[in-house]
C-alpha cells in the first residue's frame, strides 16, 4: 500500500515537473519567435490591434529591402563583426593558451609575481575602464578603426588564468615523453599539449567568440564611424533613433543572432564543459 | 655560475627564462600597454582639470573626487545600481537553481530543456533589448505583455516612459534574466552533478523526502556554487550598462531616471564637453568600490591560495 501511494506521488511530481518546464522554455523561446515572426512580418501585421500568431504571410523580401537599405549599413556592419570576432577569438587563443603554458610549466624565479601582476587585474573588470582605455586609444589615433576595436580585447587575463588551471592539470607523462624525444617548450605545446587540448581550446574560443560578437560599451565608444559599425552598434543605433522600421529592425536582429544560435547549438557541449572545468563553481 | 657570462644566466639553464619570456611576454607585454597604463593615466588625470585633454596642467588634488561625490547625480546613480542588484540578484539566483533542479531531475528532453535556458546566453543585450522594448514591453496597444492586458480588460501600460510606478525595472530585469539564468543554471547542473548520490541514498534510507533533501542536502552542497553565483551576479550587475542604455535611450536623450553607474559615467566622461577629470575620478571610485567585491570573489577562484 505505501508503495503504490509513493508512485503516486512521484508520477504526480513529475507531471509538475514537465508542466513547469514546458511553460518555463515557452517563455524562453518566445523572444526568439517575435524575432522571427516580426521579422517576416509587414508593419501593418506587427502593429495590427489583434494579435496575430503569424504574419498573414511571411515577407522574405524584408531580407532584401534590408540589405538594400542605403540608410542601414548592415553587410559592411556584419563584416566588421566577424573580423573582429575571428581575428579577437584567434588572437586571445594564442597568446592566452601561451601565457598559459608557460606560466604552468616553464619554471622561472619571478613566476609567482608575474601571475599575481596577471590576476590582479581581473579586480577590475574592463568595463569600468572604458574611459583611460578610450584616452589610450585615442591618443593613438585608433578611434573608428578595426585596430581600435580589436588589439585592446587581445589580452584577456581570465583566458590566461583558465589555461593555466586547465595546463596544471595536463597530463605530464605526455610531454615527458616528448621532452625525451629532445623536444623543446616551443615543439611540445604544438605538437603534444595543443593537439590533446581541443576540447578546452573549443571552449574558451567560443566563449571569446560569443563574447566579442555581443561586445557593445567598447564598440559604442570607438566606432564612431559608420564604417567601423559593428552589428551590435548598427542595431542599436536603429534602435534608438527618433523612428524605427520594426520589420527591417527585427530582420536585422535575427540575422545578427543567426551565426551565434547556429555556433551555439553545435558547440554547446564544449561550452558547458568549459564552463564547468573553469571551476568558478567548485 | 657567476663565472657564466651575463647572457647564458639571463637566459638561464636550458634556456628557461628565455622561454619564459617568449610564452607569458607577448601577454604582459599587452596587459602593460592596454591595462595598466590606461589606469595608472587615468589616476593621474583624476587629479587634474581635463576638459578635451588628456595632458592636462591644471592640477587640483581631490577636487574632481569631492566634486563626484558631491554630485547628487553620481551618488543616485549607486542608488540605482542598489536597487537593481536587490531586484537581479535574488530573482536571477532563483530562477536558476530552480531550473538546475527541474532539468536535473528530468529523464527524458533533459538536454533539450537544458538547451533552450541555455540559448539566451548566445543573444545579445541589444537584441534582447530589441525584442523587450519594441516588442514584449512596447508601450502601445499592440505590444505582447499591452495585448494579454487587454484581453484581461486592462489599458495599456507605457512601461518603459512612466515612473510612477516605475515599471521600467520589471521590463529591465526581466531583459537580463532571460538572457542569464541559462548560465547560471550551467554552474548550478555542474554543482548538483558533484554531489554523492550516497548522500541521497542515505537520505532515502532515513525517509527524508521532497523539501527535506533539499533543505538538508542540496542546498548545503551547493554552497560555495550558491556563493560563487551570488558574487557573479552582483559584479556583474555593477556592470550593467548595454540593456539600460538600449531599452531607455532614445535619440541620443537618456531619461534622468534609471542611470546605473556605467550610463552615468559614460554621459559625464564621454559626452559634451569630455571632462575627462571627472570621468576619472568617477572611474576610479567604481574600481575601488568593484575591487572590493572582486576581492571577495578572488576567494572562490582560488586566488589566495597557495599554488604547488
Amino acid at each position: 500500500m505505501p508503495n503504490i501511494q509513493r508512485s503516486t506521488a512521484d508520477k504526480t511530481g513529475s507531471v509538475i515537473r514537465y508542466a513547469v518546464l514546458v511553460v518555463g522554455a515557452i517563455f524562453f523561446l518566445l523572444p526568439f519567435y517575435l524575432l522571427v515572426r516580426n521579422g517576416l512580418s509587414t508593419e501593418a501585421d506587427i502593429t495590427s490591434p489583434s494579435w496575430k500568431l503569424f504574419p498573414s504571410s511571411l515577407k522574405w523580401s524584408n531580407i532584401s529591402a534590408l540589405f538594400n537599405d542605403p540608410a542601414v549599413p548592415m553587410l559592411r556592419s556584419l563584416v566588421n563583426s566577424l573580423v573582429i570576432a575571428v581575428v579577437q577569438t584567434t588572437g586571445v587563443l594564442v597568446i592566452s593558451a601561451l601565457a598559459g603554458y608557460g606560466l604552468a610549466r616553464i619554471p622561472f624565479k619571478y613566476a609567482n609575481a608575474v601571475f599575481y601582476f596577471i590576476v590582479a587585474t581581473l579586480l577590475i573588470p574592463a568595463a569600468v575602464t572604458f574611459v583611460p582605455s578610450f584616452v589610450l586609444v585615442s591618443s593613438l589615433g585608433w578611434v573608428s578603426t578595426l585596430r581600435g576595436l580589436i588589439v585592446p580585447g587581445l589580452f584577456q587575463a581570465f583566458a590566461t588564468f583558465l589555461f593555466r588551471q586547465y595546463f596544471l592539470n595536463f597530463p605530464r607523462e605526455l610531454e615527458e615523453a616528448a621532452q625525451l624525444d629532445g623536444t623543446g617548450y616551443w615543439g611540445t605545446f604544438w605538437r603534444v599539449v595543443v593537439p590533446n587540448s581541443k576540447g578546452f581550446v573549443a571552449a574558451i574560443g567560443t566563449i571569446t567568440f560569443i563574447g566579442s560578437w555581443n561586445s557593445f560599451l567598447w564598440p559604442l565608444v570607438i566606432a564612431q564611424d559608420q564604417n567601423s559599425w559593428t552589428v551590435q552598434i548598427a542595431l542599436s543605433t536603429f534602435l534608438t533613433a527618433q523612428t524605427v522600421n520594426l520589420p527591417e529592425l527585427f530582420i536585422a536582429a535575427s540575422i545578427a543572432i543567426l551565426p551565434l544560435v547556429v555556433m551555439f547549438v553545435f558547440l554547446q557541449r564544449w561550452i558547458v564543459e568549459g564552463v564547468e572545468r573553469s571551476g568558478i563553481s567548485e | 655560475v657567476a663565472s657564466l657570462p651575463l647572457t647564458e644566466r639571463l637566459r638561464g639553464r636550458h634556456d628557461r627564462n628565455l622561454w619564459f619570456v617568449i610564452f607569458v611576454g607577448p601577454f604582459v607585454l599587452g596587459l602593460v600597454v592596454f591595462v595598466y597604463i590606461p589606469i595608472v593615466w587615468s589616476v593621474f588625470l583624476s587629479f587634474f582639470n581635463a576638459h578635451n585633454t588628456v595632458t592636462p596642467t591644471d592640477f587640483v588634488g581631490l577636487g574632481n573626487y569631492l566634486d563626484m561625490l558631491r554630485d547628487p547625480s553620481f551618488r543616485s546613480s549607486l542608488l540605482t545600481f542598489v536597487v537593481f542588484a536587490l531586484f537581479i540578484v535574488p530573482t536571477t539566483f532563483a530562477a536558476s537553481l530552480g531550473l538546475a533542479l527541474l532539468v536535473n531531475r528530468a529523464r527524458f528532453a533533459r538536454t533539450f530543456f537544458r538547451s533552450v535556458f541555455f540559448l539566451p546566453t548566445a543573444c545579445s543585450y541589444v537584441v534582447a533589448a530589441l525584442v523587450w522594448k519594441l516588442s514584449i514591453f512596447s508601450g502601445v496597444r499592440f505590444g505582447l505583455a499591452n495585448t494579454v492586458l487587454g484581453w484581461l480588460g486592462i489599458d495599456p501600460v507605457a512601461w518603459l516612459s512612466v515612473t510612477q510606478p516605475p515599471w521600467y525595472w520589471l521590463v529591465i530585469v526581466t531583459a537580463r534574466m532571460w538572457l542569464q539564468a541559462g548560465f547560471y543554471m550551467i554552474l548550478f547542473l555542474a554543482g548538483l552533478q558533484r554531489i554523492s548520490p550516497s548522500l541521497y541514498e542515505a537520505a532515502a534510507i532515513d525517509g527524508a523526502t521532497g523539501w527535506k533533501v533539499l533543505r538538508y542536502i542540496t542546498l548545503p552542497q551547493l554552497r560555495a556554487t550558491s556563493t560563487a553565483v551570488l558574487l557573479l551576479l552582483l559584479i556583474n550587475a555593477f556592470q550593467a550598462f548595454d540593456e539600460f542604455y538600449n531599452l531607455l535611450s532614445s535619440s541620443g536623450q537618456y531619461p534622468p531616471y534609471a542611470r546605473p553607474p556605467l550610463v552615468y559615467l559614460y554621459y559625464a566622461a564621454l559626452g559634451q564637453g569630455q571632462d575627462f577629470g571627472h570621468g576619472s575620478a568617477g572611474a576610479v571610485i567604481l574600481t575601488l568600490l568593484i575591487a572590493l567585491v572582486a576581492l571577495g570573489q578572488g576567494r572562490f577562484l582560488g586566488l589566495g591560495r597557495k599554488e604547488d
